[in-house]
């Protein structure tokens, strides 16, 4: 029977391109559907009922949610260039460093850059924190590594679980520092880290597989000049 | 060599509980170690520098932290008995997608119900209970969440059963009368052995409750 898989995403997200990434490596064909966030598509609603959130991926029908079930479940679908290493230990440290990832750094971030003023400070001080964890683990490694071959410089650093989840960290702050006039992430304080954004953005199935500069730079500022004028 | 297992937990926490679970369901003979929270011991500071929390799962002097992580990690280790997640790669997923909805929804909104009262608890009631229902209608007519045999989402979510007593009485609503399916499928979970020694008594985690809302002054 012919395979057919399709991604609901979102152009701009990065959940949905952590998505893209994890099958662009894996070579598996898709078909992409971009949704309209302002109408929720009836087809999302109908697929991802209970969170009404992209990505979404359809194989051969069947519905799966939530972008780092989904770096599982490809990892776990389709052969070659896994991103989770085998030994239950060490992927035991990805999904606790992807997950520390989603629900501490990127809140902490995203409270940093946009949240209300009262709460930013103490947001920087926790994204601040959280990020020289993020580094503290990086040590010397390249990348954070644990993938069996997919797209890093080769050799056993090769693009894993927490550098696709890490998609946000890598391409999105530096955006969104700019549209916002603030400044977190930086060469001089993350040093380590800033080796790694740019030994990760130096891999092809990353770089093509980020929403275009200017136009995510755009978006985010006219985002701001929006929360200004609803003041 | 003769395997090391360390469990650092604290009795009430739903979180070690479902670890305890795990390691009941796949016979694995561990020292269990309870923590102080308000005096941490130098050994989970240790272990889970990160976030200094438990449950954190010490295996061969090597910490596992997050539950279900450590849940995983037991079933991948232990993986010639009682498998705790499905084979089949859909329905591995689905299981993980219904554990992280249980990891984001109920403890925070449960926690919600006893804190709270007047308007912003019947708020939190109906919240918490529309997440125990999203559940219900998941479970459906199956024993299990993943079908016949006890698994993943039923280790995520059955420890939550020890604090219905506090969330109930605090709330003053009946979840048995809000979700009867739900109930029965408790009742399935509590007559496995490793679910029932695994569970502290309703009553006891009242109590503590009754002493968090003193300490932190809530009515």
């Amino acid at each position: 029977m012919a395979e057919e898989v399709k991604l609901f995403g979102l152009w701009g997200s990065p959940f949905s391109r952590r998505v893209e990434i994890a099958l662009k490596i894996k070579g598996v064909k898709y078909e992409y559907i971009e949704d309209d966030l302002q109408n929720k598509s009836a087809l999302l609603l109908k697929y991802n009922p209970v969170h009404k959130k992209v990505p979404v991926l359809l194989h051969n029908g069947k519905p799966i949610a939530e972008s780092l079930v989904l770096l599982e479940y490809i990892d776990e679908t389709w052969e070659g260039n896994p991103n989770l290493p085998p030994d239950p230990y060490e992927r035991a440290q990805a999904r606790f460093w992807a997950k520390f990832i989603d629900e501490k750094c990127l809140p902490a971030l995203w409270k940093a850059l946009f949240g209300e003023e009262s709460e930013q400070e103490k947001a920087m001080e926790e994204a601040l924190q959280n990020l020289k964890m993020l580094e503290k683990e990086l040590k010397d490694k390249r990348l954070f590594g644990g993938g069996g071959g997919g797209g890093g410089g080769g050799g056993e650093e090769s693009i894993g679980l927490v550098d696709i989840a890490a998609n946000f960290i890598a391409y999105w702050v530096g955006i969104i520092q700019e549209a916002v006039g603030a400044e977190i992430l930086n060469r001089e304080r993350f040093p380590v880290l800033y080796k790694w954004i740019d030994e990760l953005l130096s891999c092809s199935v990353i770089r093509e597989n980020l929403p275009p500069r200017d136009k995510m730079l755009a978006y985010f500022i006219s985002r701001v000049q929006a929360a200004k004028a609803s003041k | 060599m003769a395997d090391e297992v360390v469990l650092l937990d604290f009795w009430p926490s739903p979180f070690g509980m479902r670890v305890r679970i795990a390691l009941a369901e796949k016979g694995i003979k561990y020292e269990y170690k309870e923590e102080d929270l308000r005096n941490k011991s130098p050994l989970l500071l240790k272990m889970n520098p990160v976030h200094k929390q438990i449950p954190v799962l010490i295996h061969n002097g090597k910490p596992v932290n997050e539950s279900l992580i450590a849940v995983q990690y037991i079933d991948e280790v232990w993986k010639d008995k009682s498998p705790i997640l499905p084979s089949d790669p859909y329905q591995r997923a689905l299981a993980r997608f219904w554990a992280d909805y249980i990891d984001k929804k109920i403890y925070v909104s449960g926690k919600k119900v006893w804190q709270t009262k007047g308007e912003e608890q019947e708020e939190a009631k109906k919240e918490f209970i529309g997440h125990l229902k999203m559940l219900e209608g998941e479970l459906g007519d199956k024993a299990f969440f993943g079908g016949e045999c006890f698994g993943f989402v039923d280790v995520a979510l059955v420890p939550f059963y020890s604090w219905f007593y506090a969330y109930e009485t605090c709330g003053s609503f009946s979840i048995e009368a809000e979700c009867p399916k739900l109930m029965a499928w408790v009742k399935r979970c509590m007559q496995r052995d490793s679910v029932a020694k695994s569970l502290p008594d309703q009553h006891k985690v009242y109590d503590f409750v009754l002493q968090l809302k003193k300490k932190f002054g809530i009515e």
